[in-house]
């Protein structure tokens, strides 16, 4: 009975929503419920069928549309969709293997320097010959590589540190992303290999290769209003095969392997489980997926400087990853998309209110206390300056209270 | 000739010497136990042999393969396989999961494989589930497969172990006190199924035990260790009048007393 009437209802939830939010362009409140009802879509009873085709018509349909109305919350899902992917590739690391890994941004800036550095005039500075940028064709093509150049990166850090255990490996990682971050801060000098502080821009867009399609179809669409859709789908399309990847891995021999490792070490040495090896393994694949987010991550910014890849990306993405509940996939999703949508919509959004009250000029007067002229409110009140806090006081508040996070993978398994 | 056979090994901790020059010899079809006050070194002999330690000196081979110098998963993958003392299970993985991560140097899955699902690795999953169930069974789990290990009970978690290591389909079965925390017809059951596996699922059992009852009940010859030293070998019934053995028991008052 709820098996059938739940669609239903969720439907309606849907598209409610998503008129909400066509309405109300402005209002955050629109966009986050209507951005929940893929949680709903978690959660309800139904079919395996309706909720893949409900979120096929979510995410393909509704949310492309809704983006077309306010490019802002298409911005918000494509960043959604990046720190979605870096949290599956470091929840394999922390969430299965079980290796405290606070370097993780480090493949993530790798990837992004490798399309950077070609994709954009930045290489012609050591290669002779004037031939960068590459075409945008070439975009898929690093793409792939970056899947090689993360994996391997994984594998050479990995090699000398994996015999650590816990802290000490958790220090090593912190300081190799430093490393790589004062790396590309100063390999501008003596051959200019990165361009240091300042960055490196244009970086070549992926190629408009279906354009010829959507003419035919008569629609005019501006590149400024394309590109945006375009990364919607490119990382919506990586984010589902990370998501098909990490699935097959984790139920296959290796994902036992790399859970059994987490669990007890020498047990599963015992029972034959090659543990650095599996290790290896585990560090490679997520770096390699930060990886190849990071090639669509440069090619999405355009302009790309060591800003981006500080040690706070590291933290905040393992923060999703145990916020959503590690070593599960649905947690990870949820953890990415919550940090994300705090720190861009909610935080942002009342601060805009707060601007809003202030230049309103209203008086509230309380009993008692008197009045208090609005436009009085301290600038350092604004939330979005207290980003870090909130963040901090909600892991703080969920290790006290959820320590195995929102979404702890299920013990349950469907066969 | 023998399935297992060691020669002069010893192994020192610090100025411990937890087994010294011990030499014992297994032959297939057989269960042995292995006895012995606490610190005896019994534990230690079992870390030796599958490879947690390295002997300070002498010389193990197994199916006349030396094992000196391999790595855990190398001798799990050569034919031995162990439960622990202080159970050691998966706790957050299903029982399932446990049995079949025993099962992983019998899989032979590759990479690309699992990316892309291929009907004959689907099938080979299939097959390894199966065979999982069935040892679940054997150990008397039936149904338990989606439950999370540690939601088990103490006698139902030393089971699990039990079927985790037959997973490994080990030639050799390492026990390391199967039977503590058990009751009497708990314990007689778990006899009844050592002697179920013998052949048909393994070629021989070593294990340590403390209860007396189980030893003497299913041994086929006993060895016993003190402080390192192996003192005495063979049918129960001589070890149980050899006079080393009665002294490195004295003073215990009975066989399962423990050393302070
Ligand atoms: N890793 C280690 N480092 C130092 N000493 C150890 C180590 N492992 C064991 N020992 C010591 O070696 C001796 C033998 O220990 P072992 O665990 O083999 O005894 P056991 O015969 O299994 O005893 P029990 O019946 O209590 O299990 C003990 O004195 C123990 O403290
Ligand atoms: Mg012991």
């Amino acid at each position: 009975m709820t098996r059938s009437l739940a669609p239903i209802g969720l439907l309606g939830y849907i598209f409610g929503s998503f008129l909400l939010a066509i309405l109300y362009p402005q209002s955050v409140l629109a966009f986050l419920l209507f951005e929940a009802s893929l949680l709903l879509l978690y959660y309800i009873p139904a079919h395996a069928k309706v909720k893949s085709t409900l979120a096929a018509l979510v995410l393909i349909v509704l949310m492309p549309l809704l983006g077309t109305i306010n490019g802002y919350y298409l911005e918000v899902a494509i960043q959604i969709g990046i720190y979605a992917a870096l949290a599956l590739g470091l929840n394999i690391v922390v969430g299965f293997v079980g290796l405290l890994n606070l370097g993780f941004v480090a493949f993530y800036a790798i990837g992004a320097y490798l399309w950077a550095i070609f994709g954009s005039p930045q290489a012609n500075e050591f290669i002779a010959g004037g031939v960068f940028p590459l075409a945008p064709y070439w975009f898929f093509i690093f793409l792939l590589l970056s899947i090689g150049v993360g994996a391997l990166t994984g594998l050479v850090l990995g090699l000398p540190v994996l015999r650590l255990r816990g802290d000490y490996l958790a220090v090593v990682t912190l300081g190799f992303a430093e490393v790589v971050r004062a790396l590309v801060n100063n390999l501008d000098k003596p051959v200019n290999l990165t361009n240091g502080p300042r960055g490196i821009s244009p970086i070549v867009k992926p190629p408009l290769f279906f354009r010829p399609v959507l003419e035919f179809f008569g629609l005019e669409i501006t590149d400024a209003k394309l590109y945006p859709l375009y990364f919607y789908f490119l990382v919506l399309l990586v984010v589902c095969v990370i998501i098909l990847v990490t699935r097959r891995l984790e139920s296959s021999r290796i994902g036992r392997a790399w859970k059994a490792i987490r669990e007890d070490e020498i047990a599963a040495a015992a029972m034959g489980v090659p543990v650095v090896r599996m290790k290896l393994l585990g560090f490679a694949v997520g770096a390699s997926f930060a990886s190849a987010v990071g090639v669509l991550f440069a090619a999405k910014q355009v302009f790309i400087n060591p800003e981006s890849f500080t040690f706070m990306e590291s933290i905040g993405v393992l923060a999703m990853v145990i916020l959503g509940g590690m070593g599960s996939i649905p947690g990870a999703i949820l953890g990415a998309t919550g940090v994300t949508i705090l720190n861009l919509q909610l935080l942002k959004g009342l601060s805009l209110w707060l601007n809003g009250l202030r230049q309103s000029g209203a008086v509230l007067t309380l009993p008692l206390l008197g009045s208090y002229s609005l436009s009085q409110i301290p600038v350092q009140f604004e939330p979005a300056k207290y980003e870090r806090m909130v963040f901090g006081l909600i892991l703080i508040l969920m290790m006290i209270f959820r320590p195995q996070g929102i979404l702890p993978p299920k013990q349950e398994r469907k066969r | 000739m023998a399935l297992l056979e060691l020669r002069g090994v010893s192994k020192r901790f610090g100025g411990l010497q937890a087994l010294a020059r011990v030499d014992i010899e297994l032959e297939d079809g057989v269960i042995a136990s292995l006895i012995g006050p606490n610190g005896a070194g019994k534990t230690t002999l079992f870390n030796t042999l599958t490879g947690l330690y390295q002997p300070d000196e002498g010389e193990i081979r197994f199916q006349n393969r030396s094992l000196i110098g391999l790595k855990p998963e190398q001798i799990t993958g050569a034919g031995i396989s162990r439960t622990f003392q202080n159970i050691r299970l998966f706790s957050h993985m299903t029982v399932l999961d446990n049995v079949l991560v025993g099962m992983h140097s019998r899989l032979d899955t590759k990479l690309w494989q699992i990316f892309l699902s291929t009907q004959k690795y689907q099938a080979r999953e299939k097959a390894a589930q199966r065979r999982a169930i069935e040892l679940i069974e054997l150990a008397g789990l039936s149904g338990r497969e989606n439950e999370w290990a540690h939601q088990l009970s103490y006698g139902e978690q030393r089971r699990l172990e039990i079927a985790r290591a037959l997973a490994a389909a080990p030639k050799l079965l390492l026990l390391d006190e199967p039977s503590a925390g058990m009751n009497t017809s708990e314990a007689q059951s778990l006899m009844a199924l050592f002697k179920e596996l013998i052949g048909r699922y393994v070629q021989a059992i070593l294990l340590i035990e403390h209860n007396m009852r189980v030893v003497m009940g299913i041994s086929d010859r006993v060895h016993v260790l003190d402080y390192g030293e192996k003192i005495a070998e063979g049918h129960p019934d001589e070890v149980r009048q050899d006079p080393r053995v009665i002294e490195a028991y004295l003073g215990q008052g009975v066989w399962t007393a423990r050393r302070p």
